[in-house]
């Protein structure tokens, strides 16, 4: 399935915004944190700043979502997981709401009250946990809702190659393949989960191996390609539209940061990630579009100054928004 | 013109059935989902007869994957279905804790009122049929402990259904505790004031109401589950050696009716909370510790008493279960030393 000239450029500009909205991530998470101030031989206090706690980032893993959600509609469902703001992004999450919530902002999506591993954006289907491998049987619950209302909608299941030694996959992937649902489960291989290297967790090279045994098909993308993505997905989603149920999807990936920004990375060589940056899909989908004459420079540094704005905007209003009252702490244990 | 209400007695079983099936007729969103819910009927009979009348779109049997489909539940509920999710056995929470937990109990708070998971999860509870210690448990305190579930703990039919439809049309997450010795099983024996009369029409019990089953002024028995149907009959015995128990069923734990448990306390001045889940960090302790709160309001005669599981698992041998798990003679007796106990 080769991408139109529109979706490719849908495609790049998502991937610039990710981009962006990772880097610029990267400065605003370190503010407050650095340099160590409060106790002797501390480095970094993961609790200052103003946003606050862990923080994973997925600059390098931007084709996984953009070349998925191409292919998604606003009544369709994306789980994704504790890494999951490049699947937001392409999925059309609020961006202004997002950011506020990764603030602990009262205009948050969840009104401070989940942070940046747990995003819930109804009005376009989103949601994601920080519990590893938690998503995939909830993508099952979204598929099987959509079976049983008779409509077309899909579900995907966005996690990383350390979630498919979970039960909760597995148990997913049996439950979907039995009842022939709507699901299309990604696995983002990137390598490592935190510090173990997916040689040393996992019984087998590739994951979409594990989708023979339960008897439904699996791709493996190799590369770190959007317009690969594109194609395995493509497939995918049709044919879970089509009613002929679920399919696995294991894409090479590349993390170029930490597992979470603070993250030493004593566990890779020094220079892995700037070797990674050399081969960049961002870069490599720019090439493309010029060859086919969808792309030159002032139509790039256009669209790179939008995507900016619209970031940057999204930056501003979350730091410029109001703290939640301290005893909104007490509210929406149950909904009303 | 009133019309004739149809009450009928029924098992506890047959009227968390009925409850479910008149759901599913009210609202096609109800679905049933779990481990032998379907041919079988449920293995403690709570969906008996509903995949003859809903068929296998709405009564899914699953395969043994507790964590795939109490995960699915939520996923369908947060697309605005209604799922009924059984957990056969209340002790295999351990293989999705998880899902309920992290999840189920969770995202509502964590999306700031933006997602709502009607999910009820029934669950059989209890022992007393020497099951041991992985089939036995009740464990509700856990599910209560946690912020988010709501948890109903019925002690007889009527109360059952009615806690059900209430359960069932309630926008949050729901654990729904049925213990097995008051199901009325005709494969195990059961406290026969479980099965009562239960009218035929649909009707909700609201949470967070707490029943006086049966009046008194010596002392209180705060009880829930079956163990309200031991007090029941222990407060018989009682009653012919001249003492008047009041007994309290708390029929839900969240939310918790606290007024309830303080009023016949305030009343009776002597307290015990019999219990058939584990001593300690449960309801017991929480029942003391909302009466010691409101000491400076409430008169006491007598210092609380507690009986529950000693902290230990559930035994086997019938002898070392009947030990450990509160018997109507047991609380009999915890009754009786109360009453010689005073303040001052």
């Amino acid at each position: 399935m080769d991408p139109t000239s529109e979706q490719l450029l849908w495609m790049y500009e998502k991937m610039v915004e990710i981009r962006e909205y990772e880097e610029t991530m990267a400065k605003v998470y370190l503010e407050g944190k650095l340099p160590p101030k409060i106790q002797k031989g501390l480095a970094f206090d993961i609790g200052a700043g103003p946003v606050p706690g862990e923080m994973h980032l997925a600059a390098g893993q931007e084709p996984v979502a953009v070349g998925v959600c191409a292919h998604l509609r606003r009544e369709d469902t994306v789980v994704g997981a504790h890494r999951p703001h490049h699947f937001a992004i392409a999925k059309d999450v609020d961006l202004l709401a997002m950011t506020s919530e990764m603030f602990g902002k009262e205009n948050g999506l969840g009104k401070g009250k989940g942070g940046h591993m747990h995003l819930f954006d109804p009005a376009v289907k989103f949601s994601c946990s920080g519990i590893v491998g938690a998503g995939a049987p909830q993508a099952c619950g979204a598929a099987l809702a959509a079976k049983k209302l008779g409509k077309d909608w899909v579900a995907v299941s966005f996690f990383g190659e350390g979630a498919a030694n979970q039960g909760s996959f597995h148990e997913a992937l049996n439950l979907a393949s039995l009842w022939k649902l709507p699901v299309i489960f990604v696995c983002e291989d990137n390598k490592y989960g935190i510090s173990v290297e997916k040689s040393a967790s996992t019984a087998i090279a590739s994951n979409a191996d594990r989708a023979a045994g339960y008897g439904m098909p699996g791709v493996l993308v190799d590369k770190n390609d959007a317009v690969a993505v594109f194609a395995a997905a493509g497939e995918a989603v049709a044919r879970a539209r089509r009613g002929e149920g679920p399919t696995l999807i294991e894409v090479k990936t590349d993390r170029y940061l930490g597992h979470f920004q603070g993250d030493p990375e004593t566990y890779r060589p020094k220079n892995e990630a700037q070797h990674l940056r050399e081969n960049d899909p961002i870069n490599v989908l720019g090439a493309q579009l010029r060859e086919r004459g969808e792309l030159d420079d002032a139509k790039d540094a256009a669209l790179r100054s939008t995507v900016s704005v619209r970031v940057q905007a999204a930056y501003e209003h979350a730091r410029n928004s109001p703290y939640p009252a301290p005893e909104d702490a007490l509210l929406h244990v149950f909904a009303d | 013109m009133s019309t004739a209400t149809k009450v009928r007695t029924l098992t506890m079983a047959e009227a968390v059935s009925e409850g479910i099936s008149q759901e599913m007729e009210r609202d096609n969103r109800v679905f049933v989902m779990g481990e032998d819910i379907g041919k079988y009927g449920g293995i403690f009979s709570a969906t008996t007869g509903l995949l003859d009348k809903f068929g296998p779109d709405r009564i899914m049997d699953t395969p043994i994957s507790e964590t795939g489909f109490m995960g699915t539940a939520i996923g369908a509920a947060a697309e605005g279905l209604r799922p009924i999710s059984e957990l056969m056995f209340v002790d295999f929470f351990g293989v999705c804790f998880d899902q309920i937990y992290n999840h189920l109990a969770k995202n509502t708070y964590m999306s700031g009122g933006n997602v709502k998971l009607p999910v009820v999860i029934t669950t059989g509870i209890g022992g007393g049929y020497n099951d041991a210690a992985q089939h036995s448990q009740c464990l509700y305190a856990t599910f209560a402990h946690m912020p988010g579930l709501k948890v109903v703990v019925p002690s007889n039919a009527y109360d059952a259904k009615g806690l059900m439809i209430q359960a069932i049309r309630d926008d949050n997450p729901v654990v729904f505790m049925y213990h097995k010795g008051i199901m009325g099983l005709s494969w195990m024996s059961y406290f026969e004031g479980s099965t009562n009369e239960v009218p035929a029409e649909p009707y909700t019990i609201p949470f967070g109401q707490a029943k006086v089953v049966r009046e008194g002024k010596d002392l209180t028995i705060v009880t829930l589950s079956q163990m309200v149907q031991k007090s029941l009959l222990a407060a018989d015995k009682l009653a012919a050696e001249g003492i008047d128990v009041e007994i309290v069923d708390l029929r839900t734990l969240v939310p918790l009716d606290k007024e309830t448990v303080l009023r016949s306390v305030g009343k009776t001045g002597r307290v015990l909370i019999a219990d058939e889940d584990y001593l300690s960090f449960g309801v017991s302790g929480e029942i003391a510790a909302i009466i010691a709160e409101q000491l400076n309001h409430l008169q006491l005669k007598a210092p609380v008493r507690r009986l529950a599981v000693p902290d230990v698992p559930i035994p086997f041998s019938r002898p070392l279960e009947q030990f450990a798990i509160p018997q109507v003679d047991s609380i009999a007796d915890a009754v009786r030393a109360l009453m010689q106990l005073n303040l001052d």
